[in-house]
């Protein structure tokens, strides 16, 4: 998957682009953290996001962990696969493991990291 | 401040490939190498194979053995056969579970008691009051490996490389040969609800051993497949299901404890507890919908508080989370309960366990 546009957050979370239609879910360090994933509770499509909210919930048998919007929108889609087969997250975190689509409501925080800073965020934790 | 934590001779290769390492009673444990998921059904459908070599092995040897072992452990140990190995309870003086035990008996008077990587410090200590200088007692675990290899292709896969017919191997049964020309002793005993052998090597032949299996095709497992698979077997883990402030009765492990069979450790509470019914009761609960109970969430009763979960997690066999814990005996009638899982109840039926029962022929 090619991620040379993605933005990260802190919380490991990832968009796709800093504005317009974009797709969001969480990072390779996130779901490595979190094990084998079991559910991920989403928003319906139409439902507003803001940057640093909480959009849903994904749990692993690990743990249940809160999901934060990167940046603020409107759910446009949801992964629909993600309930028969949630562990695309694991396998696939940034192509078919996307959790939603959002119609971006302004342009995404230039706190977001680019891929080379996150990673190396990541790696000192 | 905590001494590192031990590394089995198995320790390099895990971390070969890739495993996630945890620790684990003290000791560096591979948690998983690709996926929970993935590990667990490879030992459901096909072969997996564990390296259990933290847990902890005691030889007792001499005349005076038996009767010793009778008195430290709740289950009855006397009518065991060369070559059987039998479930029990560890019990202190208050009825409380130290540990749970596999007793072996290789021969007339020698047993080795194989217990918990935790709790092997207490077990230890027990064992040497309670026996004293009754007969010889060794704790042999540094110079044996353990190597679980399990699942419905365990015996296929291990068969060509075994110097004795494995098939003839009751459950709970042992029997002493060679793999690929290394001594070892073949357990049919496992910890996952699937048959398979529990491998005892030594630990100069670990790696030896844990190679030949893996190349035959076993899938190397971590304890977090080795959770989900106890858990949906309906098996109790030392240490968190059961531990000193839980006894054997109301814990569900009724059938371990021998009250009949003279003196042990614990025999005058559990004898009390039993007149006077337990004050808990240990029950299996389905969680609906998607919600996983864990360790520590309130169970309750119609709203009333009532117990606490103390292992839950998502079974991949039955596909649903499972949980199981204790409930006050005021409530033990329930046919369901709500499990508090991060403040929400949600709704669980109660069931027998197991979870899941393998198929059998």
């Amino acid at each position: 998957m090619d991620t040379s546009g993605y933005r990260f957050s802190k919380t490991h979370e990832w968009v796709s682009g800093p504005s317009g239609k974009v797709r969001v879910g969480i990072t390779e360090h996130a779901q490595s953290q979190l094990g084998d994933v079991i559910f991920v509770e989403l928003p319906q499509p139409g439902a507003e996001v803001s940057a640093g909210g909480k959009f849903g919930v994904i749990e692993s048998v690990k743990a249940a962990s809160d999901l934060y919007a990167p940046a603020s929108g409107k759910v446009t889609a949801v992964n629909e696969k993600l309930a028969q087969n949630p562990e695309l997250v694991n396998n696939d975190p940034y192509g078919d493991g996307w959790m939603i689509e959002l119609e971006l409501s302004e342009p995404a925080s230039a706190e977001l990291l680019e891929e080379a800073a996150y990673l190396e965020y990541a790696s000192s934790l | 401040m905590s001494p590192d934590p031990q590394r089995t001779p198995l320790y390099d290769r895990h971390v070969e490939a890739g495993a996630q390492m945890v620790e684990f009673g003290g000791w560096s444990m591979p948690l998983q190498y690709t996926s929970m998921r993935e590990e667990h059904l490879a030992v459901r459908n096909d072969c997996g194979v564990f390296d259990v070599s933290h847990m902890g092995e005691v030889h007792l040897t001499g005349p005076g053995a038996l009767e010793a072992l009778e008195r430290a452990v709740t289950n009855r140990v006397a009518d065991l056969a060369p070559g059987q190995a039998r479930y029990t309870l560890i019990c202190d003086e208050a009825g409380g579970i130290i540990d749970d035990a596999l007793v072996y008996r290789p021969a007339e008077d020698i047993f080795t008691v194989v217990v918990n990587a935790g709790p092997r410090p207490k077990d230890v200590a027990h064992l040497r009051e309670v026996i004293g200088g009754a007969c010889d007692m060794v704790d042999i675990t540094d110079q044996v490996a353990l190597v679980a290899v399990q699942g419905p292709r365990a015996l296929e896969l291990l068969q060509p490389m075994a110097s004795i017919e494995l098939a003839p191997i009751g459950y709970y049964h042992f029997a002493e040969g060679e793999l690929n020309g290394l001594k070892a002793t073949f357990s049919r005993t496992g910890y996952t609800g699937e048959d398979g052998f529990e491998l005892f090597v030594d630990s100069e032949n670990a790696v030896a051993v844990w190679d030949a299996v893996v190349s035959a095709g076993a899938r190397p497992c971590g304890l977090g497949a080795r959770d989900t698979l106890r858990l949906e077997a309906g098996m109790r883990l030392s240490g968190q299901d059961i531990d000193e402030t839980t006894n054997p009765l109301e814990a569900g492990l009724g059938w371990a404890v021998k009250l009949d069979k003279g003196d042990f450790v614990g025999r005058e509470v559990l004898l009390r507890v039993k007149a006077d019914g337990p004050a808990r009761a240990f029950i299996g609960l389905l969680p609906e919908g998607r919600a996983i109970a864990r360790h520590g969430n309130a169970i309750t009763d119609a709203g009333a508080p009532a117990g606490e979960v103390t292992s839950g997690t998502y079974g991949f066999t039955v596909g649903r989370a499972v949980a199981t814990g204790y409930v006050d005996a005021g409530h033990r009638q329930s046919e369901s309960y709500q499990v508090v899982v991060r403040d929400q109840p949600v709704n669980a039926q109660r069931v027998p366990l197991p979870f899941y029962r393998r198929p059998r022929d």
